[in-house]
């Protein structure tokens, strides 16, 4: 019966322009540059501490020698979702929340990339709590740097689930009386197996981490506290030194296996710790996933795929 | 049996008659636990193999442990189209049962009870059916020794109903070695039993055994399977390799059956933790590279609308599978409605252009399925697949499709380009089409995917001019679309009274009505549209045939009177002919309930 209407014929690649051009070995590439891996100009205010971290993302792949196409960078909503229009190289910026679903869609189906997702607290632990949660406890293999202002910036001053007890926003004008999210506690038990914390003030210190969790086989987790200087103007003064402050590193003797130890650490007052806290190895779901794959298609052999299904559709006669 | 005896034996001495029959309608009556699906499903197999066509309907309570349960099969040497009005038997395992579907069963027809449970008639029942006891529980539990309880009984009953239609007996002891042959050899063996001991009972007080006349021999071998599997090998046959869902009933068929087979072709389908995610991950692995599904029914599909509209603004092709069942909220998660069709048109905010499909029958959600994905990726667009419980649960039968030819291989070029705009205002064919990441573009400018209103690189912009541009780009490419569908062909005459307007699985109901009211000499015709959005053309041609124009589906009437496939095309084409036949009981038309609905409405 069914006649198929629309066929399955190959697709041209894009309108005017998808001239083929031959493949280029990375011997005979320049390696990227800043000017070649910046793109929009940034629409964050000025003094924002989300130019840093994209500062130092670019920094990370002119370090680390990485090319164009080897990356994604996914976001969510919010100021500091918008980071994949200032990056050049493949983007998505997806719906508020649901940057790491997306993101986990790419890595799971893509082992040739290395998925970065950058994204604010709110995207991160009020909507998207869910799925941190979820993409942390399967440990799939990406990047996610949250960068904490502890404020709504995008929406204009409403109480983040990170805002302190106190703080004084639209929504609470009275001072904030729920308690605060712990983005550390939440990622250690959860089942992330590379958390670190981090500040926009420290730019080695943040280009550390982002080498650290780049290199992480798994779901690697950074808290980066990124000032938000329109409505949450010095918050984390405590942790700068130039403006008084104290950056305290995570203590040479912690042992970053020590899941407890780790919790333990997360528990210390503002302004905290700041390095690695937590890093194990734990099969990622992408092995996982791949195991599954490499057995079944051991099963099948060399049969073509309609031919597996072939097999399928006699067991139905 | 609706056709007449076309021969009998004469009576011999104590021998029932036999009569041949063209087709018959089987109602098995009992407890979800009973195993009734089982015996539907192997006269389902067994005609199949016999080259009858098959149609089923069942219903399945939706408590999980207990409950009443009950399956019909429709067995015919000729085209198939319902499960049927009236059973011509029904095998009643309890007193419930047989109060709650006498009604169903036609005048005269048989009634095949369990004496051992059903004890209650009244004579006047007893003189409209014809009453066959049978103390199937204590016969079960006799023939497997005693220790297995009464579990068994369904397939003495199989044993009784071949015994009763004659069926071939080498394909139903084949059939059960299939289903049965276990590393433990006594399952199969006490299977047997069960089965022998009702095909050997005497039925001494049947008058009448019945034989089917051969079906015709079809072009190929049929197969035997149900909508939701159907769906899902289709989509494999499509090229699909990545899936995400959360289980919600019916739809949770598909993404275990994927779940199992992906593995085999190097795909995966992954349990997420909710709708969202689930959609959210399908498009992320579509944006990839590779065309991917997610779905769900009732309550999920609502949730999946924000990042449905992303897709469309963004232009990422995406499969959606939407087993529509009984809304709002929960509902009636195991009963059959058609009231998903607006949130599929038009769920979510903002103007969000999608392809909305819906599938017949079984068969046809094979190739909607491969349909679905190709569309998806030559228009890069979402697309909703709306099919609906009652074809994801029924099991037909249908020809063997050509596996060789259908597969296709839908992976990603990632080889370099020149030069990539996503949104390119300026493309001939006015669609976009991403190129996945991994793919090296020799300017060194690279596109963002987005659900900001965006310019041709996928930057955001706030310009009036480009959001009426995209908004025009995004809504074009899927007229163009509608300008390539086929104009479905008038299922009788193209010109009449009443032409009865179907989609999704109301086909097969509405063929048949129009079937009975044509003999009956009224000129009623049929018109099945399986593309719902955007509309082929050339509809209103369609029905300048025709008097009055009535859209049957399952849903409710609505405020104005009109369900909601009927609203759609009166609003598209301003034709106050169109009118709705609608109904929301949560089961699948009866022939009867269209063509009175459609007569009141003429007279
Ligand atoms: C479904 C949905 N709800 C609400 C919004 C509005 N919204 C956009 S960003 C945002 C919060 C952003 O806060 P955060 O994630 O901390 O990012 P920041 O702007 O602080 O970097 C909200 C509520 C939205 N875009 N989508
Ligand atoms: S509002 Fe705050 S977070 Fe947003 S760009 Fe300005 S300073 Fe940064
Ligand atoms: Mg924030």
């Amino acid at each position: 019966m069914s006649s198929i209407a629309i066929s399955g014929t190959s697709l041209p690649r894009t309108g005017l322009n998808a001239t083929p051009i031959p493949p280029l070995a990375d011997s005979d590439r320049k390696p990227l540059m800043k000017k070649d891996v910046s793109a929009d100009h940034p629409t964050w205010c000025p003094g924002c501490g989300d130019f840093s971290v994209l500062a130092l993302y670019f920094k990370l792949i002119e370090k680390r020698r990485i090319w164009h196409e080897k990356i994604m960078t996914v976001a969510g909503i919010g100021c500091s979702s918008r980071f994949p229009y200032f990056v050049q190289g493949h983007g998505a910026h997806f719906i508020h929340g649901r940057a790491l679903p997306f993101a986990s869609g790419v890595s799971i189906s893509r082992p040739d990339l290395h998925v970065f997702v950058f994204g604010g607290d709110g995207d991160a632990f009020s909507i998207g709590g869910n799925h941190f949660s979820h993409t942390a406890r399967r440990n799939i293999k990406m990047t996610y740097v949250v960068m904490d202002n502890m404020v709504y910036g995008l929406t204009k001053k409403q109480t983040s689930p990170t805002s302190p007890i106190g703080f004084k926003s639209k929504t609470d004008v009275w001072g904030n009386f729920d308690r605060p999210i712990n983005p550390m506690k939440q990622a250690i038990s959860s089942g992330a197996t590379f958390v670190a914390r981090t500040t926009h003030t420290n730019p080695n210190h943040v280009l550390a981490m982002m080498e650290a969790a780049m290199d992480h086989n798994g779901f690697s987790f950074i808290e980066c506290l990124s000032e938000c200087v329109e409505f949450y103007e010095g918050a984390f003064d405590n942790s700068n030194p130039r403006k008084g402050g104290k950056f305290v590193e995570v203590p040479k003797e912690h042992d970053i296996t020590d899941e407890y130890a780790a919790y333990r650490l997360a528990d210390e007052s503002a302004p905290g710790n700041f390095g690695i806290f937590y890093k194990v190895d734990r099969p990622t779901k992408n092995e996982n996933e791949t195991k599954v794959i490499s057995d079944h298609r051991a099963k099948v052999g060399n049969l073509a795929d309609w031919q597996i299904l072939q097999k399928s559709f006699d067991r139905m006669k | 049996m609706s056709n007449a005896p076309v021969a009998s034996t004469p009576p011999g001495d104590q021998q029932p008659k036999v009569s041949q029959v063209s087709e018959a309608v089987i109602r098995i009556a009992g407890n979800s636990q009973d195993g009734i699906q089982a015996i539907g499903g192997f006269l389902a197999r067994l005609a199949g193999r016999s080259e009858q066509e098959v149609m089923t309907f069942m219903t399945i309570p939706s408590t999980i442990s207990g409950g009443p349960s009950i399956f019909q099969v429709r067995i015919g040497s000729g085209e198939v189209l319902t499960a049927g009005d009236e059973a011509d038997i029904l095998l009643a395992f309890y007193q419930h049962s047989y109060e709650s579907h006498l009604n169903s069963l036609k005048k005269g027809g048989i009634v095949l009870y369990d004496a051992d449970h059903v004890k209650d008639f009244t004579p006047e029942n007893e003189t409209t059916y014809r009453h066959i006891g049978v103390n199937i529980s204590s016969l079960t539990v006799e023939a497997i020794g005693g220790t297995g309880r009464d579990k068994g009984k369904n397939v003495f009953a199989l044993g009784l109903i071949a015994r009763m239609f004659d069926l071939n007996i080498q394909k139903l002891h084949r059939l059960l070695e299939e289903r049965f042959g276990t590393k433990d050899p006594t399952v199969l063996q006490n299977a047997m039993n069960c089965f022998n001991a009702g095909y050997n009972y005497t039925l001494a007080t049947a008058e009448e055994l019945f034989r089917f006349t051969p079906g015709e021999n079809k072009h190929g071998h049929q197969v035997v399977t149900s909508g939701n599997e159907a769906l899902a090998y289709g989509l494999i046959a499509a090229g699909v390799r990545f899936g995400a869902g959360y289980p919600i009933t019916p739809w949770s068929d598909i993404m275990e059956l994927l779940r199992r087979e992906l593995p085999k072709y190097g795909g995966s389908f992954i349990q997420c933790e909710d709708e969202i995610a689930s959609i959210s991950m399908a498009i992320g692995a579509s944006y990839a590279g590779r065309v991917a599904v997610t779905g769900s029914s009732g309550p999920g599909i609502s949730l999946k609308t924000e990042a449905l509209g992303w897709a469309s603004m963004a232009e990422v092709p995406l499969v959606i599978v939407d087993v529509q069942r009984g809304g709002p909220s929960t509902g009636m998660p195991t009963n059959i409605e058609q009231s998903d069709l607006n949130i599929a048109c038009f769920g979510g905010h903002g103007d969000s252009p999608r392809v909305v499909l819906a599938p017949s029958s079984v068969e046809d959600c094979f190739y909607t399925a491969i349909e679905a994905v190709n569309i998806a990726r030559k228009y890069s667009t979402p697309v909703i697949i709306l099919t609906d419980q009652g074809i994801a649960t029924r099991i037909e039968a249908f020809v063997e499709p050509n596996l060789q030819t259908l597969c296709q291989d839908i992976s990603p070029d990632l080889s370099p380009i020149a030069e990539h705009k996503p949104y390119d205002l300026s493309a001939p064919d006015g669609i976009t089409r991403h190129v996945a990441p991994g793919t090296r573009i020799g300017t060194g400018k690279y596109p963002v995917v987005t659900g900001l209103e965006h310019d041709e690189m996928g930057h955001p912009t706030g310009s009036p001019k480009l959001h009426v541009a995209m908004t025009a780009k995004r809504r074009n490419k899927l007229r163009k679309l509608a300008e390539e569908l086929p104009v479905p062909k008038v299922f009788g005459s193209p010109e009449g009274q009443v032409l009865l307007v179907s989609w999704g699985s109301s086909q097969g109901p509405i063929q048949e009505a129009i079937k009975q009211a044509r003999a009956a000499g009224e000129a009623y015709s049929g018109l099945h549209i399986k593309y719902l959005n955007p509309l082929p053309n050339g509809l209103e041609n369609v029905f300048s045939g025709f008097r009055h124009i009535f859209v049957v589906e399952l849903n409710d009437e609505g405020f104005y009177g009109y369900g909601q496939f009927a609203a759609i095309l009166r609003a598209r084409y301003c034709d106050p002919r169109i009118r709705g036949i609608t109904k929301v009981d949560g089961l699948t038309w009866k022939v009867r309930e269209i063509l009175d609905a459609a007569r009141a409405m003429t007279r």
